[in-house]
């Protein structure tokens, strides 16, 4: 029950007023200066859905080269860029910011009862430099100097004597902006969810879908910091001749392997662990009952996060390190195992057990589960030392971290689309369409992946723009990019059903799926101020307790909980969820924009060695923070 | 996975990991089989629970919104803690203490072989300590003799990998790695570079030919020797014309002034059946058609087009098809 829907004229009124408290300017000025979490996170989907339409196109062109052998669709050099581009899209361009940005940010102060994030403007530069940093990206494409090796770019091959154009310094420079986005996102969201919890929302009551985030945040918090050293020492390498990677002059090359592994492992983890979030949403709703073992649930999604720090030199096997070190890592990739396990039976049994309703989004949560099976089976077959020493470096792997990645992170993404689907628009998508599009997506995904399997054990390595006839590869590449198109023509129905239902769905009303969380009990789409009353929690649940709602619709009547005075949301204790403070949030704000705006344009600047252009711009940068410190509201 | 099953163990195409032909190969494959059948063993299990899930779809029941009960949770333990614990500290014992030791480099001094491969952008070259003998790409071992293979590289990263003789091992600059390779028999074991290296990348491949001992002494013998001397007049210009163009700025034919390191040594070019790292045949039209223009059948290649014209081109071909 809505509160707003049962609101006495005085409550009506109250309403009005926070309607014009939180109103952001209309058009596309708004959109700008937006710091709505909402509208960010729409801003974010929109972009992150547009990074995976390039690097889908991408993909489709590697494997149209790779249907047959011998091929001349793409040349070595467009062939080496396409799939360097295809990885670095993905993973830095389109997964985490959809999961993080659009997901986490659209949902996360909805779920856990705040009006916004915490650092509201904070929150808008991390998406305007997550905007920089890929339009700076694929810069490298239109001016023909794209990176090339590969998205874990390994020196020497990255140095300046072997890629001497300016791809690498594109990758660089990119991921170092990237990276400056996904870190503050990762401290609003840490603050977010400790500071801003509706009041009784202790940390046991907090909903799952939180502590991945939660694991995510400070992962990414303390992952990056690897990469950009690793991309900074590379950077100095090549533009002022260090030698920090050169075995020629006492450095070593595999200190870029341990640095990028560093990050690049939990970086693994930050893509999984939204999904589980996802996955710990819809379960409950669609099977009408609580996640079996929660607390296991919780401590396994953190340890996750924690353990995805220490095992990075899995992907070096085959290095060369001595056994001691490979024992350890090896080790430690099957501990990490356990917290894995959990989850995905604490999934099935919750489903087993629950009265389940096969719509889209479960389905897709299925098809999940499989995927995240299938590729973690054989993750753990990578931690058998010598297998992976056979393996490592063919299709196998790549056989492995798509249906991790594609099976496990981005089928949740898309059962979470449905999902939120209502929410966010109002209106239901079409139901038969939507199952039959996870139908086509799934077989499509097993076509494009399952065969690499095959591949790699017949001895094909991965990164290689053609293939000698002969040696009984040409049916499984033949299949595997059939596969590719299916599952393009599976994600090409999905956009289509949710383009048409935006404008003809049947309208989804508050609630559509009796969901359990706090995200449901506000209008479709949400007001700008997500709750007329800061909601008071008693249970994970907060949707099932139904008469928490109603006493809150009580208290929107007497102007309790209501922070009618400005735009305020409640802060309340780490750990219990008690109130602590009403706190004033910053409004809309032209200045984070700007300040992306001038940062990108400084580093494209000395990327294309225009130093004066790059010094303006870096005027301009140091002016919008002048301005911006200036209209951040005081303490009062 | 019964179609991977059925599928890989027929792909016979030299360079099968399913289709092992030594110990340490045979000893992965063993590893791999048996971890497929415990991971089909998971997966149908829980696939199965999945599929009872959706048969009782139908059935009429409370919806348990504020219960957890306690059956539900000692499965998620049993599968979830319990039995991984179990199967896991198995696999580790057996792959990370029993095949790794199958697998492992062998200890210094231990083998009565040693030989040195150097990965190029994009070829093997192929050294014999103690002899005189280079080659490239095509890679002679006495079979059933253990071989102490040392990796390095002359550029970037490479990896070197011949599955059906054994796992792979990087080359990395600044490192000298070690790897065994051992054939159970006479045969010829397909090998590519497994790290990406750049644009030909793919077209780094390399053989490893197995031969009895005394075949192997022999051969052996003959790559240490230098070229056999132009005895043709037509090969005789064609070696004048190998020398005074770029062709030995690049590359090393023992017993003339060529002695260029970039490209593979062209002592014995003749006795190798195949050119640029297996990418084409070694005929006389297939050598006509690399030497006129190398980047077209490899390109990016480091060795660039030389215009000879047709009758030297012509003599330096027949000059390098003498090279037993
Ligand atoms: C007209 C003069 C030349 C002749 C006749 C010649 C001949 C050959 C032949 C027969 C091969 C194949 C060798 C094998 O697969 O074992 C080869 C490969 C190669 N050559 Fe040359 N070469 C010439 C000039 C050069 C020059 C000037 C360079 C260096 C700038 C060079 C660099 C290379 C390289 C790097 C390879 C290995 C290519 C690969 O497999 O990726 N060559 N050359
Ligand atoms: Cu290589």
């Amino acid at each position: 029950m809505s509160a707003i829907a049962s609101a006495t004229p005085a409550g009506q009124a109250r309403v009005q007023r926070l309607e014009r408290i939180w109103a952001e300017r209309p058009g596309l000025v708004g959109w700008l200066t937006t710091t709505d979490h909402k509208r960010i996170g729409l801003l974010y989907l929109f972009a992150s859905l547009v990074f995976f339409a390039a690097g889908g196109v991408e993909a489709l062109l590697v494997r149209t080269q790779l249907a047959a052998p011998n091929q001349h669709v793409l040349g070595p050099a467009a062939y080496d860029e396409t799939f360097t581009m295809h990885g670095i899209t993905m993973i830095f361009l389109f997964v985490i910011p959809i999961t993080t940005g659009a997901f986490g940010n659209y949902l996360l102060p909805l779920m856990i009862g705040a009006r916004d994030m915490a650092f509201p403007r904070l929150n808008a530069l991390s998406f305007w430099l997550f905007a920089g940093s890929g339009l700076f990206l694929y810069m490298s494409m239109i001016v023909g100097q794209a990176p090339s090796a590969g998205w874990f770019n390994y020196v020497p091959l990255a140095s300046r004597a072997y890629s001497p154009d300016k791809g690498i310094d594109f990758y660089s420079y990119g991921l170092i902006f990237n990276a400056i986005a996904s870190t503050a996102a990762s401290v609003n969201f840490i603050v977010t969810i400790f500071k801003l919890r509706a009041p009784g929302m202790s940390l046991n009551r907090m909903p799952l879908f939180c502590y991945a985030f939660l694991a995510v945040s400070f992962s990414l918090l303390f992952a990056l910091p690897f990469l950009s050293v690793a991309l900074i020492l590379l950077e100095l390498d090549r533009q002022l001749g260090f030698h920090f990677y050169d075995a020629a002059a006492g450095g070593d090359p595999l200190l870029w392997q341990h640095l990028f592994w560093l990050f690049g492992h939990p970086e693994v983890y930050i893509i999984i662990l939204p999904a589980f979030g996802f996955a710990t949403s819809i379960i409950p709703t669609f099977v009408r009952r609580r996640m079996v073992a929660f607390p296991l649930v919780a401590l396994a999604e953190l340890l996750v996060g924690f353990l995805g720090f220490g095992v990075w030199a899995h992907h070096m096997f085959a290095v060369g390190l001595s056994t001691s070190t490979t024992t350890y890592f090896a080790a430690a990739s099957l501990i990490i195992v356990i917290p894995s396990a959990i989850q995905i039976f604490a999934w099935i049994t919750t489903i087993l057990t629950g009265l389940p309703r096969f719509t889209t989004p479960l389905l897709f949560i299925i098809g999940f589960i499989l995927f995240f099976l299938l590729g973690g089976l054989t993750g753990i077959m990578f931690a058998a030392i010598p297998f992976d020493q056979q393996l490592t470096d063919t299709y196998f792997v790549v056989a492995h971290f798509h249906f991790v990645i594609f099976g496990a992170a981005v089928f949740p993404i898309l059962g979470g689309l449905f999902y939120w689907f209502p929410k966010v628009t109002g209106r239901l998508y079409h139901e038969r369409t939507g199952q039959i599009s996870f139908w086509i997506t799934f077989v499509g995904t097993l076509l494009t992946f399952f065969p690499m399997h095959i591949l790699g054990l017949l001895g094909m390595p991965r990164r290689d723009y053609t293939y000698p006839s002969g040696l009984g590869w040409g049916g499984f590449n033949l299949l595997e990019t059939i596969g590719a198109y299916v599952l393009t023509a599976g994600l090409l129905l999905i956009v289509g059903n949710l383009l048409y239902s935006l404008r003809r769905g049947a309208p989804a009303g508050n609630d559509p799926w009796s969901g359990a969380t706090l995200e449901w009990s506000t209008t479709s789409p949400p007001p700008a101020y997500n709750f007329p009353v800061i909601p008071v929690v008693s249970s994970a649940y907060a949707m099932w307790d139904e008469d928490d709602r109603r006493a809150d619709a009580a208290r929107l009547n007497r102007g309790e909980l209501v922070l009618e005075r400005g735009h305020e949301t409640v802060a309340s204790t780490v750990q219990d969820g008690d109130w602590d403070e009403v706190l004033t949030m910053p409004s809309e704000s032209p200045w984070p924009i700007t300040l992306a705006i001038a940062v990108t344009a400084m580093f494209a600047m000395l990327l294309l060695e225009h130093f004066v252009t790059a010094g303006v711009f870096g005027g301009v940068a140091l002016l919008a923070l002048l301005g911006w410190h200036t209209t951040e509201p005081q303490e009062s | 996975m019964v179609v991977a099953v059925a599928l890989a163990g027929c792909g016979d195409n030299g360079q099968n990991a399913l289709d092992p032909n030594s110990g340490p190969s045979r000893d992965i494959a063993t590893l791999w089989w048996g971890m497929l059948i415990a991971a089909t063993v998971v997966f149908a299990g829980a696939a199965a629970l999945l599929w009872v899930a959706y048969l009782r779809r139908a059935r009429k029941g409370l919806p348990r919104l504020g219960e957890d009960d306690r059956t539900a949770r000692g499965l998620v333990v049993g599968f979830g803690v319990a039995i991984p614990i179990v199967v896991l500290v198995a696999l580790f014992a057996v792959a990370n203490f029993t095949v790794i030791a199958k697998t492992q480099a062998p200890a210094a001094g231990s083998t009565r072989m040693t030989i040195q491969i150097i990965g190029h952008q994009w070829f093997w070259e192929v050294r014999y300590p103690g002899s005189k003998a280079v080659t490239a790409n095509e890679i002679h071992i006495p079979s059933r003799t253990r071989v102490d293979v040392v990796a390095t590289t002359a550029d970037v990263i490479h990896s070197l990998w011949v599955p059906e003789i054994n796992r792979k091992i990087d080359m990395i600059p600044g490192h000298r790695n070690h790897i065994l390779f051992y054939a159970d028999h006479d045969g010829v074991f397909r090998g590519q570079c497994a790290e990406y290296c750049g644009l030909q990348h793919a077209h780094m491949s390399m053989k490893v030919i197995a031969e009895p001992p005394a075949r192997f002494a022999a051969w052996l013998r003959t790559m240490a020797s230098p070229r056999r001397a132009p005895a043709t007049p037509e090969t005789q210009r064609g070696e004048q014309v190998f020398l005074a163009n770029a062709c030995a700025s690049c590359h090393a034919i023992r017993g003339t002034p060529a002695d260029g390191t970039i490209g593979p040594d062209l002592t014995h070019l003749a006795t190798r059946g195949t050119l640029a790292a297996l990418t084409i045949p070694n005929t006389r039209a297939a050598l006509t058609r690399w030497i006129r223009d190398p980047q077209h059948i490899k390109p990016g290649s480091k060795m660039p087009h030389i215009d000879l014209g047709d009758r030297d081109l012509q003599a330096v071909v027949a000059y390098l098809q003498s090279l037993r």
